[in-house]
């Protein structure tokens, strides 16, 4: 067992874990912040992307003992202490970008970091961007609508009764 | 109070937001690995690596002796009390169906099969210890591959289930004249091998994954005086059904609750074998338990889907009017008759015909065992493969008769004003109108210009070559009127349940039988009602997925929610809006007769009196004031049986570009243009179209299951089996036109599945037309960059059969045909 502590969603925690324990695995068992998934074995799916110190990461590709004294954001710290949903979580409901939901923590928390690194992306720098998430409901059609609408370079959701160009 | 001073905005038809989603996108969510239970234990799962073999000995110390393992329990172990997985659909009353032990003690059938579950205090303990399990096996040899399977008992070819002598599972056969719904298909192939034009193909449909996100998962608490059982499941009614039936627990000892499901696509519809191995478990050591299941697992072992061989031959005059359709199937059931299993072809069976005129059809499949993952519902579930091989047929039939492949569809198509039309297949299609809906596409698509294109780049040799494919799909969803299911052997109806529960403070409760998992119920659900009770949208609550909440359902499948679930919702409001209205006559101090109820609230006509609907909800609860012997509720239930399936149909076109130097495929454009008819929200639809789309497309380009010839699984991660990312897709461009169905009140059809059904022929179609210059008339899905160049590079050898001269699927010609397709089968 070796001691980390770190801040997690802005909470100081510390614990005592298993040298193979992965950050997810820290983040659901320990800490039981559910709201980060796990979608695979082989950090295909990006599912369980969070923030470790501003940056994404797939946190099934961390241990838990690289993130000691680091601080760690999940889907459930990106609202605001009031509530108030983080721009890219209001654009992914706003534009449909989300069925089931399950890749949907992961798909934000890379958009968060994809609009860091490019606050005005192309379609294309979008679709690169999201590589590494899979969604197996949405087509990504409306995910991608969703970053652009987070980034103010597009329109909202296409609906049924609206032809995109 | 709630009470309507203005009239609401109709609810149909507005692009609402989900309410589902703020708990989706703060991560405040209820999967079913995130249930945690005082005292819970962790299931692994030791599994077979042999595809067929027997179990001599399994070997546990060494894992009971692990840290913190509780037990290591066998088949031997468990016994009869782990209750079967059962088959709802025998489709011939004499199939030949492998009994089906969740956890089998003597012999493994397919590998991933499992043989011994590791009970221990952490995920991880399970896990080590499970690695400590050892297994003798002898290896049996394994019935792989789907052709030779079927001949097996002729042949005396390996059997996957040795004592059953035989492979064929069953035969199941449609066959117009003999049904009476049409001629004879013989005498039309005859015909046309005479005077007119015959094509005859052999298509193959992959095998595929259903492959949602959130892996299986099962927690199962034994410790209060009903078991509860959280499962990712589809079917929570099924599976309390089949735990009940198969275990001898009574059915009200036992609570099935789907929490947040991750997606299933059919993947999810399933009693399974872990589902099962965990309740005995649970039972056996009196304590809550959990297993789920890794990515790696879960490829491997939840269902599969797809996976046939299609023998097919039209029969057509020479000027393109199709006379007869012969569809002859192979289907690889996998190791066992999956809960729906044999019944997944069948369900194919009324739709190869398609939305054509055709005055002969007959169908036949024959399922067959082998030693591979069980397959059953993937998206679509019989229906993409009808689709593919019909949309397939008809571009071929085109491409013979050298005119444009939506000249030939409109030739044989049912015209708008033919509706209702009785098909060949017997189906009574209520409504459609396909012209409306290819105009719409075309315009869209700009069609006539990439044709241009097209010409231009081949006549001047462009490396890069533009390939147009059509799809004019329909579909049979809404699974369905009972009748129907029980004149096809089905095991259970087709009905949906709905109650409406009206409270004291003004709010309504609905409850559905229907299981949502992504598809949006709460919110759909929500307008339906919010609509017809005149409630604020807001103010309606939609719980499901919770056999102690929702005690009647038969869950979500099939695309059958909105239009038999939502039907069954319909009724129950209109029952509740019954029961108040005497009480508001009471109420009023008016005679019923006078009392009419719109927009939420009674009024009395002339005069400018009335009450809410939430008020007399209100009055009800108090009780002080009612009429003489009025039973004080106004809740409401409705059990809904459909008189008919649904046909939502569509036109999708679909450009691509092809590399002729690499094989690349590139997606170019797609359009669709859906008739779904009404639409309750049209950001909904888009979205489960969208959704569709990309699963269809990924079976034309990119998915495929692939054992190598030990029958290991080797696209067994996602490493292996492609899904697409957001870097393959590109923007779709979706419309619709509307014929409202005339078979539900909100004149609604399933969308579901529309997508997959539509999109994968409309691929194929764009990919062979690409490269038809070159003699291609096939590559066998998916397209991948190898097939299309060997294709393109074969000399011809694709394009042998365009004439289709040769009588095959025939003894004389050896029943082999001549298989007009590209090398590198990886199968």
């Amino acid at each position: 067992m070796t001691r980390i502590s770190l801040t997690v969603d802005g909470q100081q925690v510390s614990d005592d874990v298993e040298p193979r324990m992965l950050l997810v695995q820290y983040l659901r068992e320990k800490l039981g912040k559910t709201g980060t998934v796990i979608g695979c074995d082989t950090s295909n799916c990006g599912a369980c992307t969070v923030h470790l110190d501003g940056t994404s990461v797939k946190s099934c590709n961390v241990l838990a003992v690289q993130v000691d004294g680091s601080e760690v954001t999940t889907i459930e710290g990106l609202a605001g202490p009031d509530g108030a949903l983080h721009p890219v979580q209001e654009s992914f409901r706003e534009c449909h970008g989300l069925q089931c939901g399950f890749c949907t923590p992961g798909m934000i928390m890379q958009t968060v970091d994809l609009l860091k690194e490019n606050p005005s992306p192309s379609e294309e720098a979008i679709r690169l961007g999201l590589e590494g998430n899979l969604c197996r409901c949405t087509g990504y059609h409306n995910i991608v609508r969703a970053v652009q609408h987070a980034a103010g370079v597009g329109s909202a959701a296409t609906s049924g009764e609206e032809v995109s160009a | 109070m709630t009470a309507t001073q203005e009239p609401l905005q109709a609810e149909i038809g507005r692009d609402r937001r989900r309410k589902e989603d703020q708990r989706l996108i703060t991560g405040r969510t209820r999967w079913t690995d995130n249930i945690t239970l005082p005292g819970m234990l962790h299931l692994a799962m030791v599994r077979s690596p042999f595809a067929h073999a027997r179990i001599t000995n399994i070997e546990t110390t060494a894992a009971k002796a692990s840290t913190n393992v509780v037990a290591v329990l066998t088949g031997a172990d468990l016994g009869e009390g782990q209750g079967v997985c059962i088959n709802a659909w025998p489709v011939v009353t004499d199939q030949v169906t492998p009994a089906h032990v969740p956890m089998p003690s003597d012999r493994v059938a397919f590998a991933g099969e499992t043989v011994a579950v590791v009970v221990a205090r952490t995920a991880a303990e399970a896990r080590d210890a499970a690695e400590l399990v050892e297994v003798d096996y002898d290896v049996l040899p394994a019935a792989l591959d789907l052709k030779e399977a079927a001949l097996a008992h002729e042949n005396g070819g390996a059997l996957a289930h040795p004592d059953l002598g035989t492979n064929v599972s069953a035969v199941w056969r449609f066959d117009s004249a003999e049904a009476g719904t049409g001629g004879d298909v013989e005498a039309a192939i005859a015909e046309a091998r005479a005077n007119g034009i015959v094509i005859e193909r052999e298509y193959r449909q992959q095998r595929l994954i259903p492959a949602f996100m959130e892996p299986r998962s099962v927690v199962v608490d034994p410790t209060g005086e009903q078991i509860t059982v959280w499962s990712a499941t589809q079917i929570p009614h099924i599976l309390r059904f089949a735990l009940a039936a198969t275990t001898g627990v009574p059915e009200s000892k036992i609570r099935v609750i789907a929490p947040d499901v991750g997606g299933g696509f059919g993947g999810k519809l399933q009693q399974t074998p872990e589902e099962m191995i965990a309740f005995a478990v649970a039972r056996r050591l009196g304590k809550p338990v959990k297993f789920t299941e890794t990515r790696s697992e879960s490829l491997l072992t939840a269902h599969h889907g797809r996976d046939q061989w299609q023998r097919l031959t039209l029969a057509a005059t020479k000027d393109g009017t199709v006379t007869g359709l012969k569809v002859d199937l192979l289907a690889d059931l996998g190791a066992y008759v999956a809960i729906v299993g044999g019944g997944v072809p069948v369900l194919g069976a009324f739709m190869f015909n398609a939305i054509y005129k055709f005055p002969a059809y007959q169908f036949q499949t024959t399922n067959v065992l082998t030693n591979k993952t069980w397959t059953d519902a993937y998206r679509g579930a019989g229906r993409p493969e009808a689709t593919y091989a019909i949309e397939r047929l008809m571009t071929e039939l085109a491409a013979e008769l050298g005119v444009d492949p939506l000249e030939v569809r409109e030739k044989n198509w049912i015209k708008h004003e033919e509706f209702p039309f009785t098909t060949v297949a017997g189906l009574e299609y209520d409504s459609g109108n396909y012209e409306a809906a290819t105009a719409r596409a075309k315009e869209m698509f700009g069609y006539d210009a990439l044709r241009a294109e097209q010409a231009e780049r081949r006549a001047s040799g462009d490396r890069v070559q533009l390939g147009l494919g059509v799809s004019t799909f329909t579909e049979m969803c809404g699974l369905a009127p009972s009748r129907v299911l029980g004149s096809l052997n089905y095991g259970a109806g087709g009905w949906e349940h709905a109650e409406i529960r009206m409270l004291a403070t003004g709010k309504v409760e609905v409850i559905t039988g229907a299981s949502a998992h992504g598809q949006g119920h709460e919110t759909a659900f929500s307008q339906i009602v919010a609509d017809r009770l005149g409630v604020p949208f807001e103010d309606v609550e939609v719980l499901h997925g919770d056999t102690q909440i929702s005690h009647k359902g038969l869950d979500t499948y099939g695309s059958r929610s909105l239009v038999v679930g939502g039907e069954a919702l319909v009724r129950a409001v209109d029952k509740v809006i019954e029961k108040a209205k005497p009480i508001a006559a009471h109420l009023l101090e008016a005679s019923v007769d006078d009392v009419e109820f719109g927009d939420g609230r009674f009024s009395v006509r002339g005069t400018d009196q009335g009450m809410a609907i939430t008020e007399i909800a209100t009055a009800v609860f108090a009780a002080h004031n009612l009429p003489d012997g009025t039973e004080p509720s106004i809740d409401a239930e409705a059990t809904f049986d459909p008189v008919n399936f649904n046909y939502p149909h569509g036109t999708h076109l679909c450009a691509v570009e092809v590399d002729t130097e690499t094989g690349q495929v590139t997606m170019r454009k797609y359009v669709c243009c859906d008739d779904i008819g009404n639409v309750i929200n049209p950001l909904i639809v888009a979205g489960q179209v969208h959704g569709g789309l990309v699963q269809g497309i990924a079976q034309a380009l990119w998915e495929e299951a692939v054992y190598d010839e030990n029958g290991t699984l080797v696209t067994g991660s996602f490493v292996d089996y492609l899904l697409p990312t957001a870097a393959d897709t590109i923007t779709f461009e979706v419309d619709h036109t509307t014929s409202p169905s005339t078979t539900n009140t909100l004149g609604t059809k399933g969308v579901g599945e529309a997508g997959t059904i539509a999109s994968t022929p409309a691929v194929v179609n764009a990919v062979v037309d690409a490269v038809r210059q070159f003699g291609v008339t096939d590559i066998q899905m998916p397209c991948t960059p190898e097939r299309v160049w060997r294709a393109i590079n074969s000399g011809g050898s694709g394009g042998e059969t365009t004439g289709a001269a040769a009588p095959h699927f025939d003894p004389a010609t050896g029943m082999s045909g001549t298989v007009d397709r590209a090398e590198g089968d990886v199968q």
